[in-house]
């Protein structure tokens, strides 16, 4: 199990018939796919479709009950000082913004894991978690409280604190959730030239199916199962379309890539 | 106050206060972020029972306090990870359930005369040289672990799934936080009692919470208040009689209140709220 060395694997991620249960539940079911190193991908799926739990998983937070599962070529549990490639931007309305920090605290955390235990932040960290602010044009919030930020600018500070490592691999969790309409699409447009800029993998977490098709390379739709997964076109097609809310669907074009939309009532979506 | 100090017992309880003030202040910073002031009142009331093995031993009841605490402090770390109980519910069996056990075991000291309202409510005039040396030795190891990983229980307070992410013992830190409550609350306890220290713990730190935005700011004005009140509850306690646990945990309690009136956080708030629709 030891994994390839430490040449860049072929997929930043790797799910190979993965099933995880979460509060004694079935959350995945035998999911099975991979994210290729460089590329954008969108995992999308109603609330409930174990989104956030295959993140988890991937990152090591979650275990799998069974299949296997590899990020950045390794083992989520044996990562070790590799963590320090990955950035994750978790749901924020799960933080406590009244927290008492500024906004350069919070990026300089997440150097946290490199600079190490026991060590001291020096001024070499600030800077570089000023660069990382620069990033996502937050540098005039350096010294701004957190909780007196607006919603957009509390995502992009922790975007900001995902990109002070300068990971090779990007997960945000559902960025948008707290943000409106044209707040949304600004960041989703943002997102799409960090990675043409950077190069680096990112995957998105959404259930915005119609903006998120226009920027990522694929898309995997998620159910519980993966109800299906590849280039957008492809995919977002009536039939996964019902697989995945059951509901009935129909989808308009827009330039290349349909959005969807609910036909009946029951939809909740 | 010189003459004040003249006395052996006072200038022992003078340290003892700062000494307690101090320690409980900085735990409580992260007991208030963190939301553990329920644990902290669970893990002080479990101090009764290690106290009461103590006496029916015949060992010094700190040591057994401590030892009985910690364990209970990781029990209920352990239990509420492990099982589908929600936190408050198993701090609540917890609580009661060690309350109880203490309570039976000083039942079988008939023969023993033990004071145990100094136990339950504090008496910091009463403490034995001992006593104070064991405060010292603990309070040290407290401010030293705190020290050492200041910046990791930061990131456990504020974000502990992308501290876990970064690669940061998230478990470890989260036993380590429970332990030093318990190592806290039970320094503390011949001061302010086992009914009161929690409160000792969590005030001070909930009034600096509404007076500052910033973490270290947050944790010195903490100790200012922690200390004040310490202090200004043992000389209360000299000059007007009081048990000196009451003393300390009333001035506490009236920092707090003066510090929420104070709070610009509340007021800002507070002003957001009066501007008319308009005018936004």
């Amino acid at each position: 199990m030891s994994g390839q060395q430490d040449t860049s694997p072929v997929f930043d991620i790797e799910f190979r018939d993965v099933s995880v249960r979460y509060d004694h539940l079935p959350a995945l079911e035998h999911v099975s796919f991979g994210i290729p190193h460089g590329s954008f991908w969108g995992i999308i799926g109603p609330n409930g479709s174990g989104k956030s739990t295959l993140v988890k998983t991937a990152l090591g937070l979650l275990r799998p009950y069974h299949g296997s599962v590899r990020t950045l070529g390794y083992d989520p549990a044996d990562l070790g000082p590799r963590r320090a490639r990955l950035g994750y931007v978790p749901q924020y309305a799960t933080l406590d913004f009244t927290f008492p920090l500024e906004v350069i605290d919070v990026v300089t955390m997440g150097l946290y894991g490199q600079i190490g235990i026991f060590r001291r932040i020096t001024g070499a960290h600030r800077a570089r978690a000023f660069e990382a602010l620069e990033r996502v044009q937050m540098q005039d919030f350096a010294q701004r409280q957190i909780s007196m930020l607006s919603g957009g600018q509390r995502q992009r500070v922790l975007i900001a604190r995902a990109l002070a490592v300068n990971p090779a691999l990007l997960i945000l969790d559902e960025p948008t959730a707290a943000l409106d309409h044209s707040s949304s699409e600004g960041l989703y447009e943002w997102i799409n030239d960090l990675h043409r800029a950077s190069g680096m993998t990112i995957v998105l977490v959404t259930h915005d199916i119609g903006v998120v098709s226009e920027y990522v390379d694929s898309v995997a739709c998620l159910n519980r199962t993966l109800v299906a997964h590849g280039r957008p076109v492809d995919v977002l097609h009536t039939p996964t379309l019902e697989n995945m809310y059951g509901c009935g669907a129909v989808l308009f074009g827009h330039g290349e890539v349909p959005h969807m939309v609910v036909r009946k009532e029951q939809a909740r979506e | 106050m010189s003459e004040l100090l003249s006395h052996t017992f006072m200038q022992r309880a003078l340290i003892e206060a700062i000494l307690i003030g101090g320690v409980c202040a900085v735990i409580g910073v992260y007991v208030v972020l963190n939301g553990l002031s329920f644990i902290g009142a669970g893990i002080s009331h479990s101090t009764f029972a290690g106290v009461a093995f103590g006496l029916l031993l015949g060992v010094d009841p700190l040591i057994t306090a401590m030892l009985f605490s910690t364990l209970v402090a990781l029990s209920i770390g352990w239990v509420s990870e492990r099982t589908d109980l929600k936190h408050d519910t198993s701090v609540g069996i917890f609580f009661a359930a060690t309350m109880a056990l203490g309570v039976l075991l000083i039942g079988f000291l008939k023969d023993t005369y033990v004071d145990v309202y100094s136990y339950l409510f504090g008496n910091i005039l009463a403490l034995t040289a001992t006593d104070m040396w064991l405060s010292l030795a603990m309070t040290a190891i407290v401010l030293a672990v705190v020290l050492a990983l200041f910046k990791e229980f930061l990131a456990l307070s504020f974000d502990a799934e992308v501290a876990s992410v970064m690669g940061l013992p998230v478990r470890v830190l989260h036993y380590l936080l429970l332990a030093l409550i318990a190592l806290t609350v039970v320094l503390s306890v011949k001061a302010v009692g086992v009914v009161l220290v929690s409160a000792l713990i969590v005030t001070p730190a909930a009034a600096a919470h509404q007076l500052t935005v910033r973490f270290n700011r947050m944790m010195l004005l903490s100790i200012v208040i922690g200390v004040g009140s310490s202090v200004g509850g043992l000389l209360l306690s000299y000059w007007v009689d009081v048990p000196s646990g009451a003393g300390i945990v009333l001035i506490a309690t009236m920092a707090f209140f003066l510090s929420w009136l104070l709070s610009p956080r509340r007021r800002a708030r507070h002003q957001a709220a009066s501007v008319p629709p308009t005018a936004a």
